[in-house]
C-alpha cells in the first residue's frame, strides 16, 4: 500500500491492521515518534494526518486516509518550527521520549486555538504524559510558540 | 545522533589520567593513576593521556561516563570539563565511553557509609575514603544516588585543565612561544599575535610530550560556564526528533524480539506451545528464554503479535503470591530482631510515658515505568558481542552478558545509549541479559529485544512496599520523643546480591534511609530498621528508601507537631541542628510567606528531608474544592553548594516534585496470584498536565559540599501533600496512594 510520509510517497508491504507507529519506526526507519504504551494512553507516538494530531500507536495503517507528519517533517534543527522554537527556547526536555508527541500534539492544538487560555493548554496537553515531570516548562513554551504564531 | 558518534582508530588523544587529586596551595597533584581505557584503540603515533578528553581531525570529545537518563548528565559532565578546557559547549561531542574501572564513582561511597551526611568528623571522614577506595578497586562504575555532579565536580575540571596546560605546552614546543605568553579560547591555543592554533591542529604534538603534570584550578569568579544558563547538548536533538535513544537504533541485517514471560515474576516456563505463533507473517525464530519465551520477527509489532500467541505453561509462584501476604510479611518483620538501629537519642522508653501517640503508616510498592520501555541490541559474533543499550551499570552489564555468551567480559562490548528515562530502573540489565540470550540463537545477526509496556510493568523490579510504625510525645509546646520503626524489604540484597552477585553483608542501609540521619535534634529520639523477606523483588527506585520514608517521618512529625500545638515550619527550625538545613527551611517560609492568611478551603504543609546529602524543604498548598482537592503551587527550597547549570537545574527540582506527587496521589502496584497486576499507564497514572501546579524554586549555596539534585526533591513531595490536605480538611492521610482516601482534581 501507499503512505505518503513527510511528503514522501512510501510504498509499504505490511498488514493493514499493524499500527502506523510501527510501519514508520520499523518499515520506514522513521523513529521520532515513539513506543510508550501501545494503548494511546501517553502521547509518545503522535503524529499528524493532514494535520489532525492522532495516535499513531492506535491508527492502522489501512485506516490512514492522508499525509502524515512526523515530527521530522514539522521542522528540523536547521528550520525549526515554532512550536520547536519555544521547545529549546525553554529547554523543556529532561529525557525528551515524550517530546516528540508533546510537540506534535502542541502543533495541531495551536492550528486549532491560536489564543489559547492557560486552561485550554492544560485541557489539550494533559493527554500527553511526561514521566520527568516537564509540564511546567511544557506550558511556558506552548504560550510562547502561540505568541509567536501570532506574530507578537 | 552526532554528538555520540563513536570515535574511530584515527582519533588523537590528549589529557591526562589522573583521577585522584590532592590539594596543595591551590595546585593539584597527581597521585596513582588508574589504566586509560582509550589506551586500548590507538594506533602507532597516537597517545592517550586522560580518560576524559579526546582530540581528532574532527574536533574536541568530551567523554561522559555517567549515563544520562534525561537529568542532563552528558551536559553537566562536559560542562565541567568544557570550562577548564576552554571549549563551548556548541564546539564539542559527548560520548558515554566504554566500561572502564577508570570511571568509578568515588562519590557513592558516601552513602554507603554509616554516617550523616552532615557528619564531617574524622572517623566519617576516614570511612568513606575508605569505602571509596575499594569502590575504586571494583571500578564501580555506577550512576546513581544522584552522585555525578558531586563524583565530577573536581576530577573533571582537573581532566579539562590538564588537556588544556597539555595543549599549550605542544603549542610552545610547535611555535617555540614561551608557554607563558600563550592563552587558550574557543578550543584554541592563542598566540601573542593572536594566531589561533585549533586544538586539534595540536594533537600529534600534544601526544608526543609527557601531560604537565600540575594544574590550578580557576576560581569561581573566572568561570565562563559553571552557574550560568547553558543550552543542554541534547536540547535541539530531543526537541527535533532527531535524537536516537537506544529503542531507535538502527543495524544493518537487524531484527527485532518481543518475549513473553511468566506473569508470577521470577517464575520458570514448564512448557510451551509456538504452532500457532510461529507461522505468523515475519517470525523468524521462536526460543526459549530464563523464565519465558523469545520471538524473534522482522518487526517489533509482529513480534509482540507472535509473543502473545504463545501458549505458555508458567511455573509456580516464587514470593509470597497475594499482596495481603506481602503486607503480613512487613508486619512480621517488626517481630524480628532489627536489622539497624540508627539512632536511639535520650531515653525514649521512658519519654513515651503511658499514652503516647500512635500511627501506622503505608507505602506501596511502585513501578519506574520510564517513557521508553526497557531494550537492548546485542550482536553475537566470532570472539566478541557488542551490546547497545542504556544502562546505569555498564560493568555489571559486560559481565553478565559474557557469562550468557561464554566469552571473557573484554570480548563484551557495550555501548551506552541516550535513555528515556530511568528513575532507577537501568540499574537493573535483564533486558540486556534475555536479549543476549536471544542473541546468541542469531549469531551474525543483530537482534533488538524491545519489551512491551506491558511486560515492562510485569517484570519491573520495585521500589519497597514498607509500613512505619510510630510512637511520639510532646510536652511545654514542642516534640520531645520520637520513635520510629520502620519494615521493608532490602533493596540491596535483591538488587546487588540476587541479581549482581555482589555479597551485600551487614545493614541495608536504604531500609532506614533519610530516617536516623535527619538533622533534627529531638530530644528522645529512636530509629529502628527491619528486614521484611519473602516480598516481591526490589530495586532502587529515584530517591530509594528516602521515598517512603520521608512520608512516615515528615508526616508523623507534622502529626506531633499538631497535637504540640506548634506551627508546622517553627518547630521544624527549633529542631534543626544543621545550619545549611535550617536555612532552607527558613528560606522556604519566605518563598511561600508562610503565615499569610490563604483564604477559605485552603491549605499548606511543609516537609523536609535531606537524602542523598541534599537538604530540601518543599511547601505545598492546595485548595479543597467542592470536587476534590487542587494542588495549586509548590515552593521548593534547596542548597547543594553549587549549581552547575540553573535551567537544567530548575527543571530537574520541578521534574522530581510532580513525580513525588504523582506517585503520591495515584499510583501503586499491587501482587495478585505471583504476579504484578497493574499492566499500563491507564492502571498507573501519574501526574497529568492539569493537576501540575506552579512550582517555584530556589537554590542556596552554603553548602560546602557539593550534592546532587536528580533525586532529593522527590521525597518531601509527598508528606508537604499530606500536610496540606489535611490543612486543608481535617483528613489526615497515612497510607499512599491518597486517592484512596480523597479525590483530586
Amino acid at each position: 500500500m501507499k503512505l505518503t510520509v513527510n511528503g514522501a510517497e512510501h510504498s509499504v508491504d505490511v498488514e493493514p491492521e499493524m499500527p502506523l507507529l510501527w510501519v514508520l519506526r520499523d518499515e520506514l526507519g522513521i523513529t521520532g515518534p515513539k513506543y510508550g504504551c501501545g494503548i494511546a494512553q501517553c502521547g509518545a507516538c503522535t503524529v499528524h494526518i493532514d494535520g489532525m494530531a492522532v495516535r499513531s500507536c492506535s491508527v492502522e495503517v489501512g485506516a490512514v486516509d492522508g499525509e502524515v507528519t512526523t515530527i521530522e517533517g514539522l521542522g528540523t534543527p536547521e528550520s525549526l518550527h515554532a512550536v520547536q522554537a519555544a521547545w529549546i527556547e525553554h529547554q523543556v526536555a529532561q529525557c525528551g521520549y515524550c517530546q516528540s508527541g508533546q510537540i506534535m500534539a502542541a502543533a495541531s492544538f495551536l492550528e486549532m486555538n491560536s489564543e489559547p487560555t492557560d486552561e485550554d493548554i492544560d485541557a489539550a496537553m494533559s493527554a500527553n504524559l511526561c514521566r520527568c515531570g516537564t509540564y511546567p516548562r511544557i506550558r511556558a513554551a506552548v504560550k510562547t510558540a502561540a505568541a509567536k504564531l501570532n506574530g507578537a | 545522533m552526532g554528538c555520540l558518534k563513536t570515535i574511530g582508530r584515527r582519533a588523537f588523544l590528549v589529557g591526562s589520567a589522573a583521577v585522584v587529586g590532592g590539594v596543595a596551595f591551590g595546585f593539584y597533584l597527581y597521585k596513582k593513576p588508574v589504566e586509560n581505557p582509550l589506551l586500548a584503540d590507538l594506533d602507532a603515533g597516537e597517545a592517550a593521556l586522560t580518560p576524559y578528553v579526546k582530540i581528532d581531525a574532527e574536533g574536541v570529545t568530551l567523554i561522559t561516563p555517567r549515563a544520562d537518563k534525561g537529568q542532563g548528565a552528558y551536559s553537566v559532565q562536559a560542562a565541567m570539563i568544557a570550562e577548564e578546557l576552554d571549549v563551548e559547549l556548541d564546539q564539542i561531542r559527548v560520548d558515554p565511553g566504554v566500561p572502564s574501572p577508570a570511571y568509578w564513582n568515588r562519590a557513592l561511597a558516601d552513602e554507603a557509609v554509616p554516617f550523616a551526611a552532615t557528619d564531617q568528623g574524622a572517623i566519617a571522614t576516614a570511612a568513606r575514603g575508605t569505602v571509596g577506595a575499594v569502590m575504586k578497586v571494583m571500578g564501580m562504575q555506577v550512576t546513581g544516588g544522584s552522585s555525578t555532579v558531586a563524583d565530577g565536580y573536581e576530577k573533571l575540571r582537573i581532566a579539562g585543565a590538564v588537556a588544556r596546560e597539555t595543549l599549550k605546552a605542544a603549542a610552545a614546543q610547535k611555535t617555540g612561544v614561551d608557554v607563558a605568553r600563550l592563552r587558550t579560547q574557543g578550543g584554541a591555543v592563542i598566540l601573542p599575535d593572536d594566531t589561533e592554533i585549533p586544538y586539534q591542529d595540536l594533537a600529534t604534538e600534544a601526544s608526543q610530550i609527557k601531560p604537565v603534570a600540575e594544574v590550578s584550578l580557576r576560581q569561581p569568579e573566572q568561570w565562563r560556564l559553571i552557574g550560568k544558563p547553558m543550552l543542554r547538548v541534547d536540547t535541539v536533538a530531543k526537541s527535533t526528533g532527531t535524537l536516537d535513544y537506544g529503542i531507535d537504533a538502527k543495524l544493518d541485517g537487524m531484527v527485532h524480539a518481543a518475549v513473553v514471560l511468566n506473569p508470577r515474576q521470577g517464575g520458570a516456563l514448564d512448557s510451551f506451545d509456538a504452532s500457532a505463533a510461529q507461522d505468523m507473517r515475519g517470525v523468524k525464530k521462536i526460543v526459549p528464554v530464563t523464565g519465558g519465551v523469545g520471538v524473534i520477527a522482522d518487526n517489533t509489532w509482529r513480534a509482540f503479535q507472535a509473543a502473545a500467541a504463545v501458549e505458555c505453561d508458567w511455573g509456580p509462584a516464587v514470593f509470597a503470591p497475594e499482596m495481603a501476604d506481602h503486607w503480613a510479611a512487613l508486619e512480621q518483620a517488626f517481630e524480628t530482631d532489627p536489622d539497624s538501629q540508627g539512632r536511639d537519642d535520650g531515653d525514649v522508653s521512658n519519654a513515651l510515658g503511658d499514652a503516647p501517640l500512635t500511627a501506622e503508616y503505608r507505602a506501596p510498592y511502585l513501578a519506574h515505568a520510564p517513557l521508553e520501555p526497557i531494550n537492548a541490541v546485542v550482536l553475537v559474533s566470532e570472539g566478541r558481542v557488542d551490546v547497545w543499550t542504556g544502562t546505569q551499570v555498564p560493568r555489571f552489564t559486560q559481565n553478565n552478558v559474557a557469562a550468557i555468551a561464554g566469552v571473557e567480559p573484554d570480548q563484551v562490548h557495550v555501548h551506552g545509549q541516550m535513555m528515556g528515562g530511568s528513575f532507577g530502573h537501568r540499574l537493573e540489565d535483564e533486558v540486556a541479559r534475555r536479549c543476549t540470550e536471544l542473541a546468541m540463537e542469531m549469531k551474525g545477526i543483530p537482534v533488538k529485544l524491545t519489551f512491551s509496556r506491558e511486560q515492562d510493568f510485569g517484570h519491573d523490579y520495585l521500589r519497597p512496599a514498607a509500613i512505619a510504625r510510630m510512637r511520639g510525645a510532646v510536652s511545654e509546646g514542642r516534640v520531645k520523643t520520637l520513635d520510629l520503626a520502620v519494615s521493608a524489604p532490602s533493596v540491596l540484597a535483591s538488587q546487588m546480591a540476587e541479581r549482581q552477585g555482589l555479597a551485600m553483608p551487614g545493614p541495608d542501609s536504604s531500609i532506614s534511609q533519610a530516617l536516623w540521619d535527619q538533622p533534627y535534634g529531638i530530644e528522645n529520639y529512636r530509629i529502628t530498621a527491619h528486614r521484611a523477606q519473602n516480598m516481591a523483588p526490589v530495586s532502587s527506585w529515584r530517591s530509594v528508601g528516602a521515598s517512603q520514608n520521608a512520608f512516615f517521618h515528615e508526616g508523623f512529625l507534622s502529626e506531633l507537631i499538631t497535637a504540640a500545638g506548634g506551627d508546622q515550619l517553627e518547630q521544624r527550625i527549633a529542631l534543626c541542628t544543621d545550619d545549611v538545613s535550617r536555612r532552607v527551611l527558613q528560606t522556604v517560609g519566605e518563598m511561600s510567606e508562610w503565615g499569610r492568611d490563604l483564604g477559605p478551603d485552603r491549605g499548606r504543609g511543609v516537609a523536609f528531608c535531606m537524602s542523598f546529602g541534599t537538604p530540601v524543604a518543599e511547601v505545598v498548598e492546595v485548595t479543597n474544592t467542592p470536587d476534590g482537592i487542587r494542588i495549586d503551587n509548590v515552593f521548593v527550597a534547596t542548597d547543594v553548594g553549587r549549581v552547575i547549570d540553573p535551567v537544567n537545574f530548575e527543571n530537574l527540582v520541578q521534574g522530581g516534585v510532580v513525580f513525588g506527587l504523582g506517585h503520591a496521589m495515584n499510583c501503586e502496584i499491587t501482587i495478585a496470584d505471583g504476579g504484578i497486576e497493574q499492566t499500563n499507564f491507564h492502571e498507573y497514572e501519574g501526574l497529568r498536565m492539569y493537576q501540575c501546579p506552579r512550582i517555584t524554586v530556589q537554590s542556596l549555596e552554603h553548602n560546602s559540599h557539593i550534592r546532587g539534585i536528580g533525586e532529593p526533591p522527590v521525597p518531601p513531595a509527598a508528606p508537604a501533600l499530606a500536610s496540606a490536605i489535611f490543612d486543608a480538611t481535617g483528613v489526615r492521610l497515612r497510607e499512599m496512594p491518597f486517592n484512596k482516601f480523597v479525590d483530586f482534581v
